[in-house]
C-alpha cells in the first residue's frame, strides 16, 4: 500500500478554548512496501500522526491519501503496534493475538491453529494460557507484535513499540520485527525517538521538527540487506546516524 | 518442574496461614456463643431481653416446623429477586447509556441523588400507597435500592475502559456489539461485580423496610407480629434469618466474581 500525505495539520483545542497546533501542515509520500521510520522528538505530533494515517482521528486541515483513496475511516488491511503494549489483561495469550480473527468472525479452532502456528516464530510456545500481567515487558511487545502480524495486514503502523523496552531487549526485538517481515513485503511506518533504531530498520528516515512537526530532512538509508545488528558500527552506519543527528540539531539551534 | 524442599516447606507455611485466616471468622462467632451464654446464664440481663441461645433455638425448629419462617422468607426472597433483577437491570443499562452519553448524566443527576439522598423509610409509605401492601410495593422499595449502587458501577466501569484499547477496536473495525461484548463488558466487570455485592446486601433492606411500612407476609411482618406477642427468642430467629440471607447472597456474587475474575488473581500473585 502506498501512502500520499498532503498538508496535514491537526490541532487540538486548548484548556483556555483556542486551539493547540500539535502537527503540521506536512507532506510525504510513501511507497508500496518501502519502510519508514518518522524521528522526532518527544511530543512533536509522530504519534498523531499514524493516527491520522490509520484512520483513527481526522485531521484538521488537509488530506492522507491510501492508495490514491482518501483516509476517512479505520483502514481495512492496515494494523497498529501502540505505544505500550495495549494488551487486554483479561485475555490470555492466545485469545489476545486470537483478537482481530475474533472479530472478523472466524470460529475458534481456526483462529487458534492461525495463533500457534505465529507462536513459535514469537518465542512465546509455552505461554499461550499466560495473562498479560505475568509476562516480563519483552514477551508482552512480542503478543503485541503478534496480534499485528496475525491479521497478514499490507500495512504495518507502529507507534514506538519498543520505546518501554531495555536497550538490547529493543534491539532484538527490532530485528525480530525484519525477520518476520522478511516473508512478504509490506509498507511499514515506523515511529520513534531513536535514531540508531531508525537507521537499523529503515529504507528511509522522516526528521520531524518539534511540535508542531513538520518535515525537516528526508534521508534515504541505502544500507544493505539483512540488516544485522553488527552494523551499528559500520562507517556507513556511523555516517547516516551523524547526518540525521545533525537535523535535529539544526532546528534546535 | 522440581520443587525444592525450601520451596515446598514455604507453601505449606503459606497454606496454614490462608486456612488459620478462613478460620477466624468462624472463631469469632464462636466467642459471640459463648459470650450469649454466658450472659443468659448468670441472668445478668432478663430473659425477656436477650433469650439464651437454647431459646432462641427451641423458637427456630418450632418455626422451621410449623411452616412459618418458610412462609415468609420465601416471600422476601422473592420481593428481593424481583427487586434485584428490576434494580440491577435498569440501573446497569441506564449506567450503560450515562456513560455513552455524558449529556444524559445532566439531565438525570438531579432524580437520581434526590432518590438516593431521601431516606428510603421516610418514602416508603408511598410506594405502598402507590403500589399496595402486596410484594409488588417490596419489589419496589428492593429496585428503588439497589439501583443506585448498579447505576453509579455501570457508570465508572465503562468510563474506566482505556482509550488505547478503544482505538485498537476501532481499528480493527469492530461494531458496537462487538466492542461491547469483547472489550466494555470485560473492562467493566470487576466495577460492576463490586457494585453488585453492594446491591445484593440491600437488597434485604429494601424488601424488609417495605414489609415494615405495610405488608400481610415477609420477614419484616413475622419481626413486628413475634415482637407485638413478646416472642423475643423469635425475633432474634427472624433477624438471623436476614442475616443468613444476605450473607449468601453476598457469597453468591462472590462467587461469581471469582469465577469470572480468574486472571485478576493470577495477576496479583
Amino acid at each position: 500500500m502506498r501512502f500520499s500525505v498532503e498538508n496535514i495539520e491537526v490541532n487540538f483545542p486548548a484548556p483556555a478554548g483556542d486551539l493547540l497546533p500539535a502537527l503540521g501542515p506536512i507532506s510525504f509520500e510513501v511507497a508500496d512496501d518501502q519502510f519508514v521510520c518518522l524521528l522526532g522528538p518527544s511530543g512533536c505530533g509522530k504519534s498523531t500522526l499514524i493516527r491520522v494515517l490509520a484512520g483513527l482521528l481526522p485531521p484538521s486541515a488537509g488530506a492522507a491519501y491510501c492508495d490514491g483513496e482518501l483516509i476517512q475511516h479505520p483502514l481495512a488491511g492496515a494494523a497498529i503496534m501502540f505505544q505500550d503494549t495495549n494488551l487486554m489483561p483479561w485475555r490470555t495469550v492466545l485469545d489476545n493475538i486470537a483478537l482481530p480473527l475474533e472479530i472478523a468472525g472466524m470460529s475458534r479452532p481456526e483462529r487458534y491453529r492461525a495463533v500457534r502456528k505465529l507462536l513459535p516464530q514469537l518465542n512465546l510456545e509455552n505461554f499461550e494460557l499466560a495473562y498479560p500481567a505475568e509476562l516480563s515487558g519483552g514477551m508482552a511487545q512480542r503478543v503485541s507484535l503478534g496480534r499485528v502480524i496475525v491479521q497478514q495486514p499490507r500495512v504495518w503502523l507502529l507507534d514506538e513499540p519498543f520505546a518501554a523496552l531495555d536497550a538490547l531487549t529493543r534491539e532484538a526485538l527490532s530485528l525480530e520485527l525484519l525477520r518476520l517481515r522478511a516473508r512478504s513485503l509490506q509498507t511499514i511506518i515506523l515511529v520513534t525517538h531513536d535514531i540508531n533504531e531508525a537507521v537499523l530498520l529503515a529504507d528511509r528516515v522522516i526528521v520531524m521538527s518539534r511540535r508542531p512537526g513538520r518535515l525537516v530532512a528526508d534521508i534515504p538509508i541505502d544500507l544493505p540487506r539483512p540488516r544485522l545488528a553488527e552494523m551499528i558500527y559500520q562507517h556507513e552506519f556511523l555516517q547516516l546516524a551523524k547526518q540525521i543527528r545533525g537535523c535535529i540539531e539544526d532546528q534546535r539551534a | 518442574m522440581q520443587t525444592t524442599g525450601k520451596a515446598k516447606e514455604f507453601r505449606a507455611g503459606r497454606k496454614r496461614q490462608l486456612f488459620l485466616r478462613r478460620l477466624s471468622p468462624l472463631l469469632t462467632i464462636l466467642l459471640l456463643l459463648l459470650l450469649w451464654q454466658a450472659v443468659a446464664d448468670r441472668q445478668i440481663i432478663p430473659r425477656i431481653l436477650v433469650p439464651p441461645p437454647a431459646d432462641v433455638y427451641a423458637a427456630f425448629t418450632t418455626a422451621l416446623a410449623d411452616g412459618v419462617l418458610a412462609k415468609h422468607t420465601m416471600t422476601t426472597l422473592g420481593e428481593m429477586m424481583y427487586g434485584l433483577l428490576f434494580g440491577v437491570g435498569v440501573g446497569l443499562v441506564l449506567g450503560y447509556a450515562i456513560a455513552k452519553a455524558p449529556l444524559l448524566e445532566y439531565v438525570l443527576s438531579p432524580i437520581i441523588v434526590a432518590f438516593q439522598s431521601t431516606p428510603i423509610v421516610a418514602y416508603a409509605p408511598l410506594l405502598i400507597i402507590w403500589f399496595g401492601t402486596g410484594p409488588s410495593s417490596k419489589v419496589v422499595t428492593t429496585a428503588v435500592i439497589v439501583f443506585f449502587p448498579a447505576l453509579v458501577n455501570a457508570i465508572v466501569g465503562i468510563r474506566s475502559v482505556s482509550p488505547p484499547l478503544r482505538d485498537l477496536m476501532r481499528s480493527l473495525n469492530a461494531g458496537p456489539w462487538r466492542t461491547f461484548r469483547l472489550l466494555e463488558l470485560p473492562a467493566a466487570l470487576p466495577v460492576i461485580l463490586a457494585g453488585l455485592k453492594t446491591s445484593a446486601t440491600l437488597a434485604v433492606i429494601g424488601a424488609v423496610v417495605g414489609e415494615f411500612v405495610g405488608s400481610g407476609s415477609g420477614l419484616g411482618v413475622l419481626v413486628i407480629m413475634a415482637r407485638s406477642q413478646y416472642n423475643t427468642p423469635l425475633v432474634v430467629v427472624t433477624v438471623l434469618t436476614m442475616t443468613v440471607i444476605a450473607l449468601s447472597l453476598y457469597g453468591l456474587v462472590a462467587l461469581v466474581e471469582w469465577r469470572l475474575l480468574d486472571w485478576q488473581r493470577r495477576a496479583a500473585s
